[in-house]
């Protein structure tokens, strides 16, 4: 008799989430949408001046970001809790809250990286300079999985109630206004052409901190929502 | 009395002292004394709302007794400890709708590592699902995901078996696979606490029983018979 190792166990996990992903991607796609249409949709309605266009873009991109991972939140445990994989989870002879970070980690690839991944063209589309882009790309990237951990917390600690949506919601909403201030005004920052490294770095000390303190509070929180 | 069988040689798999669980203040069971030892099934027994499932919650680790304690091989029992030495078979099957038997159970034994010489495709043909690998457990019947669920118990490297209604939604031969299943795992030195509300019960010889009263309508006690 052997448990498996904790690696392997990690593997299973992201495997399983990422099939899963694939085999509704038709669901997970919509988040994606959600973003790029509201990115497509400001410009036609604010008019095609790229003055006024290049001063939203980075907040625009980031809303966008923030409230499709918003949309995509929900369903993070939801499935788990229902057919009672999460009771596996945590009856796993490996740490929990490693397990869960795999999870979260699925959600940031799945919802974030791809809209990362074409957030220079999106700069683009809202006139934003091309030496702003990288700053966006790269407060994107220690933003967004910032968000993604964040999120998780909530989520782990509402699973247990029926329509969360709206608690869940006011929960996280003020906890993702000082990482959008940061991520949003490095941006800024970089456009008027002031220091743009400090709100970075802040950024991305929240990061290491969420990356080690986060999946502990899921961990905690989702056996509460399990007794 | 609860104790009178345990011999000093024989140290307990599973032990339940004063084991009681309240909900919001209103008992669920308890208190409950019992003892669990290699190579035995233990049947639950009780009408529904008796507290049978919860009993195995509490078991599990997955809840916290109210009073009492659960000792495992004689000490007493955390989370970290227990894990590894049991697998629950609760109603939410735990399997994904989307993934296919066999992927199912791969994520299973990532998770909590196989028995040696099981694997998910044996594990499989073990449960009478042979050639069912490939399906979406979307597509199987009710019956036929139980038995993925206990394909993966069958699969888990663990002593102790915590099946809730194990014979639920089975058929005839369903009923007698879990039957050989639960003697085969007893016969290699595993143990089982099985729930069963009375319509089926395990057959083989006669187990010894746990009954579970409801406690808000007569206020007796869990005993062992």
């Amino acid at each position: 008799m052997r448990p498996g190792s904790t690696s392997s166990a990690c593997a299973a996990v992201i495997r399983r989430d990422l099939t899963l992903i694939w085999r509704r991607r038709g669901d997970a796609l919509n988040p994606i949408l959600f973003a790029l249409m509201v990115i497509a949709l400001f410009p036609l309605a604010l008019g095609p001046e790229p003055e006024q266009l290049r001063r939203i873009a980075a907040g625009v991109v980031f809303v966008a970001l923030l409230l499709a991972g918003l949309l995509a939140l929900d369903t993070l445990f939801r499935s788990d809790y229902e057919d009672g994989s999460l009771e596996q989870l945590v009856l796993s002879p490996h740490p929990l809250s490693l397990l869960l970070g795999c999870k979260v980690a699925v959600h940031w690839l799945t919802t974030a990286l791809p809209l990362i991944a074409v957030a220079p063209l999106l700069g683009e589309l809202l006139h934003l300079p091309g030496d702003v882009r990288g700053v966006l790309v790269l407060a994107l990237l220690l933003a967004t999985p910032l968000l993604s951990l964040i999120g998780a917390v909530c989520v782990a600690l509402t699973v247990g109630m029926h329509r969360s949506g709206m608690l869940l919601a006011l929960l996280v909403l003020p906890l993702y206004v000082p990482v959008l201030i940061f991520g949003a005004g490095a941006c800024n920052a970089a456009q008027t052409g002031l220091p743009f490294l400090a709100p970075l770095l802040w950024l991305a000390a929240a990061l290491v901190l969420a990356l080690v303190l986060a999946p502990l509070a899921c961990a905690a929180a989702l056996r509460i929502s399990l007794s | 009395m609860p104790h009178s069988h345990d011999s000093p040689d024989r140290r307990a798999l599973l032990e339940g002292r004063g084991l009681a669980f309240s909900r919001n203040d209103e008992p669920v069971f308890g208190p409950l004394d019992f003892a669990l030892h290699e190579g035995e099934v233990v049947l639950v027994e009780g009408d529904n709302g008796a507290g049978k499932s919860t009993l195995l919650r509490v078991l599990s680790g997955l809840l916290a007794p109210t009073s009492g304690e659960i000792r495992l091989r004689g000490e007493p029992l955390t989370l970290a400890r227990l894990s590894p030495q049991v697998a629950l078979l609760s109603h939410q099957t735990g399997l994904k709708h989307e993934l296919t038997a066999f992927e199912n159970l791969r994520f299973a034994a990532g998770l909590q590592g196989q028995r040696k010489g099981i694997s998910p495709l044996s594990a499989l043909a073990g449960v009478g699902l042979d050639g069912y690998d490939d399906v979406p457990v979307r597509r199987l019947s009710a019956g036929q995901k139980k038995r993925v669920a206990l394909a993966r118990v069958l699969m888990a490297p663990v002593a102790l078996w915590l099946l809730d209604e194990p014979y639920a939604n089975l058929d005839h031969d369903g009923i007698q696979l879990v039957n050989r299943l639960l003697e085969r795992h007893a016969h290699d030195g595993g143990a089982a606490l099985i729930t069963s509300h009375g319509a089926y019960a395990y057959t083989s010889g006669t187990p010894r029983r746990i009954r579970l009263n409801r406690l808000f309508e007569d206020a007796v006690e869990g005993a062992v018979a």
